[in-house]
This record gives structure tokens, C-alpha cells and sequence, in this order.
């Protein structure tokens, strides 16, 4: 795997996606996702919700690294706690 | 009633996914591999965190890239869209007239999109080219290799030649698909043109024109052949769109630590816009169903 040029956090990275989405299968084969309609204007699924928190995430850290000076795990910090908030309530 | 899963049949895609993993998902890691790091060769490499990401956010020649792009495929949807509609309403029902409009207004759609561009850089050459040549006749100092606004005029002539075909003929089979009914009912009431368009034919399209906005949006939003051959980008950097800076970074430089986090802002762009269009189609069609349930 040399030639991918792997580093140490783009592996935890991957392994977190990845850990994710085994835990998002397991979580639907025990107790299958219902579509439900919270403060998002569309109706969605675990699956959705977790696919709109992934890609605001991705925003919210660019946002933070190209136009403040503030640090990426403030970013990561505000990711998360969104992330629980939409799965939650989304 | 109890209903037994069984999701064994999950397993056949498995080779599917295989492939995809081997052609996309595995390089595309590579990429996010590579923008975090300064890469000189296969045993020199720095780890460089965010650093590229913050450079390529603040580039203003990539900004300048963004907002060009953006204004492209604006700028084009808003003239194929209406003008396909146009032409979808004009063309012939039945009758080898039907058919002859039909492998005509096809025709621009079957060619590559590098000879696209050769065609329209030689038609708008001068000397030589039919287009260039009139236009200094008519006394228009014409010149797409010095003037950017004739470069934009042309090159938002040339995507709306090329693709305006496409809306025309995803509308034209919308139209076809309307039963008589709706125009029977319409002329009992008297409708005028205008009502039989606005509150038969443009619903009834919605679908169909959905679908051509999107295929339309990502296909300007990625637009390279074209351009390059056309104008190579010029006058200075004035039709310079996102793919080319990108291919001028990657291949050009060598800059494979910027140009992948660039690649992956860019990736970033079209998800979130072929969701929105996504998460609206699934929406649209839900919602008609609910309005023919009721």
C-alpha cells in the first residue's frame, strides 16, 4: 500500500468512514430506519441524515481552515456536536 | 403479516462494488492521500496537514475560476432551457417531417467534443473561418484570441449549439407523452396557446426538464474539450474554467498536493449541487404522487 502514500490521520479518517458505515449497517439490521420528517424541509432516513452531516462537515471544515485562523479541532469539535444534533433531531 | 428478509441477494453486487473500489473509491482515497502532503517522488514526501487547503481556498485565481464557472453554466442553462422548450414546441408531431427534424436537430449532440471545438475554432477564424470572416466584413473587429468577450459570446454560442439539441429532445418526448385528452378538454374550454403551454405542457414537463437541468448543470460544470481547443482558456485566463485550471496544476505543475485538495473542494462542489438536484427530483415525484392519490 506504499504507492497511496498513506498517512496517519487520512487512515483514521478512512477508518472512521468505514467504521461508520459498518455501524450504520449493524444499527439497520437490528432496528431498520424509518423515514421521519424533523427541522430538515425534507422528510429522511438515518442513512440521509448521517450523508447530510458527512458533507456539512466537509464544509464546516473548509470554511474553518480557508477563512479563519482558528483550529481544526474546534472545527472537528462543531462537526460532532452538529452530527448528534441532526441525527438526532434532523 | 410478517415479512421475511432475506438480503442474500445483496451479495451479487459484490463484483460490481469490486470494480468500483478498483476504478474509483480506492484512487479517490489516493487523492485525499496526496492533499495532505507535499509529494516529490515515491520516497520524498512531507506531511503537510490542512496547508494546501487553506492555499487553495485563498487562491484568488482559482476564486476567479469558481465564479466564472458558476456564471458559465448559468449563463448557458438559462438560454438552452428556454430556447429547448422553443424549439421542442415548434418541431413536428408526425410524418417523415417528424423524423427528419428529429435526426437534424440530433446531429450536434453525436459529435466529439474536441472536434466541437476544432469546427467552431476554425468557423470563427479571420481568415479562414465563415463566422470570422463575416463578421470583419460587416466591420465587427472580431477576435476571440484578443477580445474576452468575444471568447465568452463564442463559447456560450458553441455550448448552446452543441447541447441545446438535448433539452430539445428530452422536451420533445415530455410533449409526446401528453394524452390528447388534456388538448381536447383545453379546446373545449378556449384555452389560448399560452394556457394550453402554461398549465398543461410546462407541468407536464417539469420531469423531464429536471432531468435535462441536471445532466446540463454537472456537463458545464465540468466542460474541458470545448474550451481548450476553442480558446485555450484565453485571452489571459478570461474562459479559464475549473477542470483546465485544475489539468494546468496537476499535469501542467506537477502540484499534486494542491491540485488534490483542489480536486476534492471541486468534488465537494458538484456532491452538494447533484444532491440538491437529487433530493428535488425524489421530492417532485413524491409530491405528485400524493396530488394523484388524492
Amino acid at each position: 500500500m506504499e504507492w497511496m502514500v498513506w498517512t496517519t490521520p487520512t487512515a483514521i479518517f478512512f477508518s472512521v468512514i468505514a467504521a461508520m458505515l459498518a455501524g450504520m449497517t449493524a444499527w439497520e439490521v437490528t432496528s431498520p430506519s424509518l423515514e421521519r420528517k424533523g427541522f430538515l424541509p425534507i422528510a429522511t432516513t438515518r442513512g440521509d441524515r448521517l450523508f447530510i452531516g458527512l458533507l456539512s462537515t466537509a464544509y464546516i471544515h473548509l470554511m474553518v481552515v480557508g477563512f479563519t485562523p482558528l483550529s481544526l479541532w474546534l472545527a472537528l469539535g462543531i462537526s460532532i456536536l452538529w452530527m448528534l444534533i441532526l441525527m438526532r433531531w434532523g | 403479516m410478517n415479512k421475511v428478509q432475506n438480503n442474500r441477494a445483496w451479495w451479487l453486487i459484490l463484483p460490481m462494488l469490486l470494480l468500483v473500489a478498483f476504478s474509483a473509491i480506492i484512487p479517490l482515497m489516493t487523492v485525499v492521500n496526496y492533499s495532505v502532503q507535499d509529494v516529490f517522488d515515491a520516497n520524498t514526501r512531507f506531511f503537510t496537514g490542512a496547508e494546501w487547503f487553506k492555499e487553495m481556498l485563498n487562491d484568488p485565481e482559482l476564486h476567479a475560476a469558481v465564479l466564472r464557472q458558476f456564471a458559465f453554466s448559468l449563463t448557458v442553462l438559462a438560454i438552452e432551457v428556454p430556447l429547448g422548450i422553443g424549439i421542442a414546441l415548434l418541431m413536428p408531431k408526425k410524418g417523415w417531417q417528424a423524423s427528419a427534424v428529429l435526426i437534424l436537430v440530433t446531429m450536434p449532440l453525436l459529435i466529439p467534443w474536441n472536434v466541437v471545438g476544432s469546427i467552431w475554432q476554425i468557423f470563427t477564424r479571420g481568415d479562414i473561418g465563415l463566422m470570422g470572416w463575416s463578421l470583419r466584413e460587416l466591420g465587427y473587429g472580431y477576435n476571440i484570441t484578443a477580445s474576452p468577450v468575444d471568447a465568452w459570446v463564442t463559447i456560450i454560442l458553441m455550448d448552446v449549439w452543441h447541447w441545446t439539441p438535448l433539452i430539445a429532445l428530452l422536451c420533445y418526448s415530455g410533449l409526446r407523452s401528453i394524452p390528447d385528452a388534456y388538448y381536447q378538454a383545453a379546446r373545449i374550454d378556449r384555452a389560448s396557446k399560452w394556457a394550453v403551454f402554461r398549465f398543461i405542457q410546462l407541468p407536464k414537463l417539469t420531469n423531464v426538464l429536471v432531468i435535462g437541468v441536471l445532466l446540463r448543470f454537472m456537463h458545464s460544470f465540468m466542460i474541458y474539450a470545448e474550451p481548450f481547443v476553442l480558446t485555450g482558456g484565453g485571452p489571459g485566463s478570461s474562459t479559464t474554467f475549473l477542470s483546465q485550471s485544475l489539468t494546468t496544476m496537476a499535469i501542467g505543475q506537477q502540484d499534486l498536493g494542491p491540485s488534490a485538495a483542489f480536486s476534492l473542494i471541486y468534488f465537494l462542489i458538484i456532491l452538494l449541487v447533484s444532491w440538491v438536484f437529487y433530493t428535488a427530483i425524489m421530492n417532485m415525484q413524491k409530491d405528485n404522487k400524493k396530488e394523484g392519490e388524492a
